[in-house]
């Protein structure tokens, strides 16, 4: 995983939300998926491209499946971001990053 | 345009040729319509020669992208949302973003068909997937649904039978489209079951997927199937609006080639793939049909050009 991208985990979930001020955006993934592996690159850039304004994070799924079933997860990728520590968009499926700025940038 | 079977191995064929091309090759997102095509949601392609044990469909796709790569082709990971053919060069925008082309290969694609209920709508990504490669995996110890009687159907069917509980196929006809190899299997699987001369009419649930509603073609009757999980295959609509108005194209939507060529209508603009067939849609066609574009826009703009070897000398022709 890269520098600007956490790993979260089913015991570290709920910490990392509630720690920092900016919104963090969580992608909720796992190794199989295609366009979970097309989505990768383009949150790299985000979060290159909005450090200090967004977190972004992932979750893979297969492992931590007690997070995806509480934010009832039912298809990957589903980005959720999270501002104040509570889940304030959702999307569902792999996007273009304009498509995903354009979501995200509203609330940052 | 396009990035399927047929648009790589015109790329391929077009690089090696020095035409130097660029490959729109969409953007990305978890239906068929993307990047690489409809193999991204396939798991192993087992009738693609070459690959004795078969491979799987994003690896298939990765290796087209690589192999065109390295002989030249550029990407833009975009969808076209404007072009003119109306004059030469022709002209392609992505956005604001304009390019333009001595030749235009089209090869967008097919997409796969939804319902097209409300309900369906609203409960993507709850239940209702278009990827089962994608989301199988939530689907674990529960029954759910496959719409269609085709070779993607089945596929999707046999798939997902590693996760659910039972799959019900549910479809339209009393016979299957499918290739007989993939009927054999799904007809021989404990774990699906066969719902005939059937539609789906709703697709029920609040927050998430609780059955769908389901129409007897026959007699009428309507009745309920509970299923949490929802899988639709009911087959494809050519990737063809961008194109109306300037490219010819049937009722359907798919492109009208000249016989036996990807000529269209327009003098320098080819098609290939399934974007232009609607009779044979495979990887192997596609690709077959993407070379014959690549050696028919070759041969075409050599026609248009006093000195061929003049193509590879400028620095960027698109």
């Amino acid at each position: 995983m890269t520098a600007n991208i956490a790993t979260l985990t089913d015991a570290t979930f709920d910490e990392e939300i509630a720690s920092g001020k900016e919104p963090v955006l969580v992608d909720f993934w796992a190794e199989w998926c295609g366009p979970c592996k097309t989505l990768a690159p383009i949150l790299e850039e985000i979060a290159g491209e909005r450090q200090g304004k967004i977190r972004i994070a992932k979750v893979d799924v297969d492992t931590n499946l007690e997070v995806a079933r509480r934010f009832e997860v039912m298809s990957i990728p589903t980005l959720i971001l999270f501002k104040d520590g509570a889940p304030r968009l959702r999307m569902v499926g792999a996007k273009g990053k304009g498509q995903l700025l354009q979501e995200l940038d509203a609330f940052l | 345009m396009g990035s399927g079977p047929a648009g790589l191995t015109a790329a391929i064929y077009t690089a090696r040729a020095n035409l130097r091309p660029l490959v729109i090759e969409g953007e990305p997102s978890s239906t068929s319509d993307q990047p690489g095509g409809q193999l991204m949601l396939t798991t192993e392609v087992e009738n693609y020669p070459g690959f004795v044990e078969g491979i799987m469909g994003p690896e298939l796709m990765a290796s087209f992208r690589a192999q065109a790569a390295r002989f030249g082709a550029e990407y833009v990971t975009a969808k076209a949302t404007r072009v003119d053919f109306s004059s030469r060069p022709f002209g392609i925008w992505v956005g604001d973003e304009g390019y333009r082309a001595r030749s235009v290969i089209v090869s967008t694609g097919a997409r796969s068909l939804m319902l097209n209920l409300a309900n369906e709508q609203r409960l993507l990504g709850h239940g209702v997937s278009t990827c089962a490669t994608c989301d199988g995996f939530f689907f674990r110890g529960v029954p759910i649904a496959v719409i269609g009687g085709g070779d993607s159907a089945l596929e999707e069917a046999i798939f997902l039978t590693k996760f659910a509980s039972k799959v019900t196929v549910i479809h339209r006809r009393k016979e299957l489209r499918a290739s007989k190899i993939m009927q054999e299997r799904a007809f021989r699987h404990d774990k699906i079951e066969f719902l005939w001369d059937s539609t789906v009419i709703d697709v029920l649930g609040e927050s998430s997927v609780t059955g769908v509603r389901v129409r007897d073609v026959i007699t009428g009757e309507e009745s309920d199937l509970p299923v949490v999980g929802l899988f639709v295959a009911i087959g494809h609509v050519p990737n063809t609006d961008l194109f109306k108005g300037q490219l010819d194209m049937e009722d359907s939507g798919y492109l009208v080639t000249q016989p036996g060529s990807t000529r269209t209508n327009v003098e320098g603009v080819f098609a290939s793939g399934d974007v232009q067939d609607h009779v044979y849609r495979q990887a192997i066609t596609a690709a077959g049909s993407g070379c014959m574009a690549a050696i028919d826009a070759e041969r075409w703009l050599e026609s248009q050009l006093d000195a061929p070897a003049h193509i590879a000398q400028t620095p960027r022709n698109w």
